[in-house]
């Protein structure tokens, strides 16, 4: 076993080597630009590139003339939100997204809203993260125009009633744009089963390599359109200018090819691994809790708050494995984790909570030796924690008057 | 964010970790900070002749936290009161390379000296009464 250990697979995850594989011979060999139309490096390109939109089309169950290319899913967003409110603004601004989306997401709402181009309604989530589609049906006014709530959440992998919202989108006749960045290529994903107009998703999560995107757009029942958010050479349908990224659409469809065949093994192999975990940490350490959905999450996704310690000094401890925590310590905005706050997450657990996120090329021995590592660590922080001494002695933390600062 | 060697050598081999009893003859303890806010630290301090003879912390907090606190305790053994009053939380920053964003933890360790110090000193009046 090679140390250190990767568990931060929802930030992003080391390409699959039969990815890059695909990929090498478009950077020296056929290196032509997709868009020349009139000589055989030009026609090569262009033949990947389709090929991998097929492959990618396929794994949504989309047409692969519905995929526009991006430099990624933030890019997607971007595109998909802006764009529709540009191209629809004379029916309504109104947009309905929920309180833990991606920043991408919320931070391309709140920018729309500052500059006075939208009214954007948050909608809450219940504890375990997830929107009701009865609370996106009572948020529609004959003013909006967009729905943007996300597959799975990337903090607590919580997976939301894509398909209902979806329903209701189609009933009201509202566009329904799908941040699926972590779903795709985890779970299964289908755009017409699931009623999604405008669906985000990026390679980097899915074994790829980084740099490359798709935004989804259907094309028929209806035919949606956007208002490009780059101008320049008309490229993918006059939506997004730009020459293709031709080696990282190679690699971007051979991911989705990848996880079209084995996805569905390996959420099996990811889930019992994920599963071994949360039992082997949550039985040895008390007053450790899960957040996020008890079964309705991603196959690789443990999200745990670990009372009395903080998210930082753990990750701290644990050196030699790739983590990630909710706690301010570590973020830039020195605010603990907005998704666990919207949850209902005490902020004092929120600071707590770590995220182990288990990829494909985790293994079983990566896995004993990380429930061995967290025991020990929180054990260790734990018996350093005034807060752990004070609950053993009795004092109810809450009834405390802190000195706040 | 790389932390300093002398951070990760507190935050590996905490000194002085542990507590003292609150009533004991001689203790002084303060406790600053909040949960919500993500560090809490206890410092006590043990007392004879105006000198502080032993020191003990117990953190909850980041790394940065927990060495500042390490560090103090280790500074306060063998000063006299008055020295200790003396510490400044610059002076934490100094020793440990504390970066911009972790400055905070500094300020709470002095905070924390100054109450432990303020509540042996209000331990030792109350006696004298």
């Amino acid at each position: 076993m090679k140390l250190p250990i990767f568990l931060d697979n929802h930030s992003t995850t080391p390409m699959d080597p039969r990815v890059l594989e695909a990929m090498l011979p478009y950077f020296v060999e056929k290196f032509g630009n997709a868009a020349s139309r009139n000589h055989a490096f030009g026609w090569a390109a262009e033949e990947a590139v389709e090929a991998a939109r097929k492959q990618i089309a396929k794994l949504i169950k989309a047409d692969s003339k519905e995929i526009v290319f991006t430099s990624g899913a933030t890019e997607s967003d971007n595109l998909a939100i802006k764009g529709v409110l540009e191209m629809y603004h004379e029916k309504g601004t109104h947009i309905i997204t929920s309180a833990t989306e991606h920043r991408a997401v919320i931070d391309t709402c709140k920018a729309l809203e500052a500059k006075g181009k939208a009214t954007v309604t948050y909608l809450p989530v219940d504890k375990y993260g997830m929107v009701n589609p009865e609370d996106v049906r009572n948020a529609i006014t004959d003013k909006t125009i967009l729905i943007s709530v996300m597959l799975a959440n990337n903090e607590i992998g919580t997976i939301n009633p894509v398909k209902e919202i979806g329903k209701i989108a189609k009933e009201k006749g509202v566009l329904f744009h799908c941040d699926a960045t972590q779903g795709v290529g985890k779970i299964p994903v289908d755009v017409q089963d699931m009623g999604i107009d405008l669906m985000s998703f990026t390679a980097h999560k899915i074994y790829g390599p980084k740099g490359i995107g798709a935004l989804y757009v259907r094309k028929k029942n209806p035919r949606v359109r956007i208002a490009a958010q780059m101008d320049g050479g008309g490229h993918e349908r006059g939506m997004r200018s730009g020459t293709l990224a031709v080696p990282l659409i190679v690699g971007f469809g051979k991911a989705c090819e990848l996880c079209d065949q084995e996805m569905m093994a390996e959420a099996v192999r990811l889930t019992a691994m994920r599963d071994r975990l949360q039992a082997a940490i949550t039985k040895a350490l008390e007053e450790s809790y899960l957040n996020g959905h008890p079964t309705n999450r991603l196959p690789g996704n443990l999200n745990i708050s670990f009372a009395y310690v903080e998210g930082e000094s753990l990750l701290m401890g644990m050196k030699d494995i790739a983590l990630s925590s909710g706690s301010a310590c570590t973020s830039a905005t020195l605010e603990p984790s907005y998704v666990l706050r919207a949850l209902g997450v005490g902020v004092e657990l929120a600071h707590s909570s770590i995220r182990f996120g288990l990829g494909r090329f985790n293994t079983d021995e990566e896995i004993d030796y990380t429930i061995k590592k967290v025991i020990e660590i929180v054990t260790k922080l734990r018996e350093m924690s005034p807060l752990y001494e004070m609950a053993k002695e009795g004092v109810d933390l809450k009834s405390v008057q802190w000195a706040a600062h | 964010m790389a932390y300093s060697d002398k951070v990760v050598d507190h935050f590996n081999n905490p000194r002085n970790m542990g507590s003292f009893k609150k009533d004991e003859e001689g203790v002084g303890t303060g406790m600053v900070g909040a949960p919500e806010c993500g560090d809490v630290m206890k410092l006590q301090i043990k007392v004879q002749d105006d000198t502080i003879v032993d020191a003990k912390f117990k953190t909850f907090g980041c790394g940065s936290a927990i060495a500042s606190s390490s560090l103090a305790t280790e500074w306060l053994k063998g000063k006299t009161i008055e020295e200790a009053q003396k510490i400044k939380n610059t002076d934490i920053v100094q020793e440990l390379n504390l970066p911009p964003v972790k400055i905070h933890c500094s300020v709470l360790a002095e905070d924390a000296i100054k109450a432990a110090l303020a509540d042996y000193q209000k331990k030792a009046d109350e006696k004298t009464k």
